[in-house]
């Protein structure tokens, strides 16, 4: 759990009577198991620490379960278009993994990171639902959880729904492959073909990634059962050659648990990187949707605007005695028109920052993830060379006597 | 585990000491190869008499001597992405060609000496001057007529394969020489040995596998044949007892029809015997009732033997199921120790010859995934490249390149590792054959004692009947004349039969010795063997993690600005 300083963060903390720098640091620790049955949960510890004068305290504990992220991230997605919002670890659809250690682990660093993420984003950072989720006692973190599936009908994971169910109808949009209703953005449209080949690239290294740990797992298995059989073969020899043999068998049995011990690194430092990228990409195609639809918002009500403006011209040539009412919801209008465009143009400037941000993070990211697997790799082949060279000397002696 | 005079054509062997990793050349013409070798590993490395003869063998080569290892092409990075002629817009330009693109196989143990596709046998770790050699190719496999027997009009066909020897053995007339022989021949020699070295530990021949013949394409059951064939002649010429025997320079040498008594079949034989059969079952006057003592050097086969086999049966139950104590006993301790042991050793040896599979199986798919993961980043990186609108995409492709490369690198290595693993390992499943062969001279032994004992049987009921006879006779006065002449007959069949006695009892300690002389012999080859084994093994899986880790090192290194700062 990393300390940073929030300096450029664009927090502004007028009333901070302090000389120190503006932090704000979260990390999610102790998962523990909640409940019985079909209804058990993991919970969480949230600790904040922070001297932000919008917290109450510079330290608080709370509890929160995996719904409670959800919350935050849609709350956040529909307030702060055009953000790539932080993503989540999935739902655990495998129900034996539910609660095993090492899901509830990796559940644990990704929930850490995606807070954390938040809490550096110098926008995402300053908002109320975040404050909510960091401070709220239990009961009013239900409430909150509750009311949100009235009021916000369409949540990220229901776009995505879309994306997987009927990709091709809104990609098709999204792509700008029918017709009215797209941005004619050559260098947007080029970023959206790139999000969407990328997912797949990436994908696919993940996949490979994901084979590779449980590759490590098999070799380690099999130079175990391998050991074993041979220290009986030792057993059963006797005499110098029966020694080797339990030698050998010994040294096996010791790089297997190496092995096992390079899989679970694999999975924790370059798997889940590896993941992680996929999520954050998955999360992008939601702002692009998020993107279209305010495009779309501002499309329609440009044409609304533009019927009602013959309309009123018609009315105004009659001198209808409508015309007050009708020249009232035209002015309405237009200011419903530039509010979305408005909003349209916000999203999309939000978004190039965005851009930069995302691709400069992953590229941190993933040199850390390749770095890992680098050192991993090298710690893991150097033990086996170390190990079979320090038996050498003794098999020569063995051999020998 | 045999053979520590033979040679043949080497390479030129450089050792491979601890922490050198010096490039070894193999040679490899016969690019179709199970990959094992029968020869014994080398503890010293002798530069070789004979020719020497070196190739360079491509690793990419599409048919690796290591034909074990199943890759699909699609599947292999290597062959995707190795050849820098390829069209250079593919991935190929964005891989170096292998490093190693002298092209030669690595062997980190001194045993590259073991020919991968066991072209001959080789160096020695006997420190003989002993200089014979032996050598034996079975090539050319040919499809012929057989002009004789067809039954059928066409004829039938069978194929011969060109069996060519060199050698400086004296017995051999010649050096170099060559015969075709088929398939049926080797039974033959098989069996002639099986007769001739009662109590040695004989190779096995391979199978007749009559069901792969009709299942298998035509032409890789050929090639399955003929490398059966090349290692079981190997390894005849291995064993210091066999490879002088008449019957194999016979099979070597002779040219045309091979001059070995056919293993006659067992129904023409019944045929000869059932006539003499009433004959003898019931034939109590018969003298010919008694074994004919030439015979019984020779274990009891059908026809003619069937009396002896049904009195051999016989005698087989009574020490089973019968009461009384055989009248010898196997009581040498220590060959029923031995014996114990060698199950338990075949036991445990069968356990890890599975498992050896097993870690093989888990090496080559570790390299295969690793193969998959670096194409896929080679994939991305490319992607990145072409698509880099921000500098920290093309840092980002950069990295990933270099991941890329060395997660290909790290899938040929463990490619090539898998590879000399298997050669090591495979010793475990060849020794499980030698256990059979070793099995089958106890067998021997149980079956010469077998017929000592049914000797000793007859012998007792001989007498006994005598006995009963000469104190019936006594009882009439004036004397029996039709007992005595009875008395006579039996004491002359006894006589016989003491005679017969006598050579099975030789025959059997003849077969005794063989199995304490193979034991100690095999013993010592164990010992050289496996300890090659082990030596091997472990000195390849250092020498490739080694390897390994350095390609990792560089990516490790050349990474580190990423390394989290905080723990």
């Amino acid at each position: 759990m990393q300390q940073r300083s929030l300096n450029g963060g664009g927090l502004q903390s007028p009333r901070s009577p302090s000389s120190q720098p503006p932090f704000l640091s979260v990390s999610v620790t102790d998962p523990a198991k909640m409940g019985n049955g079909v209804q058990a949960y993991i919970s969480y510890k949230v600790i904040t620490k922070t001297n932000l004068p919008e917290y109450q305290g510079s330290e608080k504990i709370v509890i929160r379960r995996y719904t409670d992220f959800v919350w935050l991230r849609d709350r956040l997605f529909e307030k702060y278009k055009g953000i790539f919002i932080p993503p989540l670890p999935e739902k655990s659809t495998v129900e034996k993994f539910r609660f095993s250690a090492e899901f509830i682990e990796m559940r644990r660093q990704a929930l850490d990171t995606f807070v954390n993420r938040i809490a550096l984003h110098h926008e995402l950072q300053q908002s109320e639902d975040l404050r909510t989720f960091l401070q709220a006692d239990e009961q009013t973190m239900e409430r909150a959880r509750s009311q949100d599936t009235g009021i916000f009908k369409k949540k990220p994971s229901d776009l995505m729904q879309i994306f997987w169910g009927v990709q091709s109808k809104v990609t098709d949009v999204v792509l700008g492959k029918e017709k009215p209703v797209e941005e004619s953005n050559p260098e947007y449209e080029k970023f959206k073909k790139y999000i969407f080949e990328l997912e797949d690239h990436l994908a696919e290294a993940q996949k490979h990634a994901y084979r590779l740990v449980k590759r490590h797992r098999e070799l380690g298995q099999s130079l175990a059962d391998f050991g074993k059989a041979i220290k009986l073969l030792g057993a059963c020899e006797g005499d110098a050659l029966g020694t080797a043999f339990s030698e050998l068998g010994a040294k096996s049995e010791i790089l297997s648990i190496k092995l096992q011990r390079e899989a679970q690194n694999l999975l924790m430092n370059f798997e889940e990187p590896l993941k992680d990228y996929v999520r954050a990409v998955q999360s992008i195609k939601g702002t692009i949707a998020e993107r279209a639809n305010a495009f779309r918002q501002q499309c329609e009500l440009a044409e609304t605007i533009k019927l009602k403006e013959i309309d009123l011209n018609k009315m105004r040539i009659i001198r209808s005695e409508k015309m007050l009412d009708a020249e009232h919801e035209y002015e309405e209008l237009k200011a419903d028109g530039q509010e979305a465009t408005r909003r349209f143009e916000t999203i999309g400037r939000l978004m190039n920052e965005e851009i930069v941000r995302f691709q400069d993070q992953k590229t941190q990211d993933m040199g850390r993830a390749f770095h890992e697997f680098a050192k991993g790799q090298a710690r893991l082949a150097n033990a086996i060379a170390d190990a079979w060279r320090t038996l050498l000397p003794k098999l020569d002696s063995l051999s020998v006597s | 585990m045999m053979g520590f005079e033979n040679q043949g054509f080497e390479e030129a062997q450089l050792h491979a000491s601890h922490g050198e990793m010096e490039s070894l050349v193999l040679d490899d013409d016969d690019n179709n190869n199970s990959g094992n070798d029968n020869n014994p590993s080398s503890r010293s490395n002798g530069i070789t008499n004979g020719d020497v003869s070196q190739h360079y063998n491509h690793p990419l080569s599409s048919s690796l001597p290591f034909a074990e290892i199943l890759t699909t092409d699609d599947d292999d990075p290597l062959l995707s992405s190795s050849s820098p002629h390829q069209n250079p817009n593919s991935f190929n330009s964005l891989l170096e060609p292998p490093s190693y693109a002298d092209a030669s196989f690595r062997s980190f143990d001194g045993d590259h000496g073991k020919q991968i596709n066991g072209h001959g046998a080789v160096s020695t770790s006997s420190p003989t001057a002993d200089s014979v050699y032996l050598k034996v190719s079975v090539t050319d496999p040919q499809k012929e007529q057989d002009l004789n027997n067809s039954l059928v009009p066409g004829g039938n066909t069978f194929v011969t394969y060109l069996i060519t020897t060199w050698t400086n053995l004296p017995e051999f007339n010649g050096t170099e020489f060559s015969v075709r022989r088929r398939f049926r021949d080797v039974v033959t020699l098989s069996d002639r040995l099986s007769d001739s070295y009662r109590g040695y530990f004989i190779p096995l021949r391979p199978d007749k596998s009559v069901v792969e013949s009709q299942v298998m394409q035509k032409q890789e059951f050929v090639e399955q044949r003929r490398m059966g064939l090349e290692k079981y002649l190997r390894k005849l010429a291995a064993h210091p007892v066999i490879r002088r025997s008449e019957e194999l320079r016979v099979f070597l040498q002779v040219q045309g029809k091979l001059p070995l008594m056919k293993t006659t079949d067992v129904a023409s034989r019944m045929l000869d015997g059932a006539v003499k059969l009433p004959k003898q079952l019931f034939g109590e006057s018969v003298v010919s009732a008694a074994v004919d003592p030439n015979d019984v050097s020779h274990p009891a086969k059908g026809g003619r033997d069937l009396l002896r086999i049904f009195k051999e049966l016989r005698q087989s139950v009574a020490n089973d199921w019968g009461g009384a104590k055989p009248p010898v006993v196997e009581e040498d301790k220590e060959f029923l120790d031995k014996k114990k042991k060698m199950q338990d050793f075949e036991q445990e040896l069968s356990n890890v010859s599975q498992q050896a599979e097993s870690l093989v199986k888990a090496q080559q798919d570790m390299g295969e995934t690793l193969g998959q993961l670096g194409l896929a980043f080679v994939k991305l990186t490319k992607f990145e490249m072409e698509e880099a609108i921000f500098n920290s995409q093309k840092v980002r492709a950069a990295d990933m390149k270099n991941v890329a490369t060395s997660a290909v690198k790290a899938s040929r290595l463990y490619r090539e590792l898998n590879a000399q693993t298997v050669r090591h390992l495979d010793k475990l499943h060849e020794y499980l054959g030698v256990i059979l062969a070793v099995n089958n001279a106890y067998s021997d032994r149980s079956n010469a004692l077998l017929t000592v004992q049914t000797l000793l049987s007859e012998l007792a009921n001989l007498n006994s009947r005598i006995e009963k006879l000469e104190a019936a006779a006594s009882k009439i006065f004036g004397g029996d004349r039709s007992r005595v002449r009875k008395i006579e007959e039996l004491k002359e069949t006894m006589r016989v039969t003491d005679e017969a006695k006598n050579c099975a009892v030789r025959e059997y300690e003849r077969i005794k010795e063989n199995n304490m002389n193979e034991l100690e012999r095999l013993d010592k080859e164990r010992h050289d063997d496996f300890f090659g084994m082990l030596k091997g093994f472990v000195v390849n899986q250092a020498g490739y993690a080694e390897k390994m880790a350095s390609v990792w090192e560089s990516v490790a290194n050349e990474t580190s600005g990423y390394a989290a700062k905080n723990s």
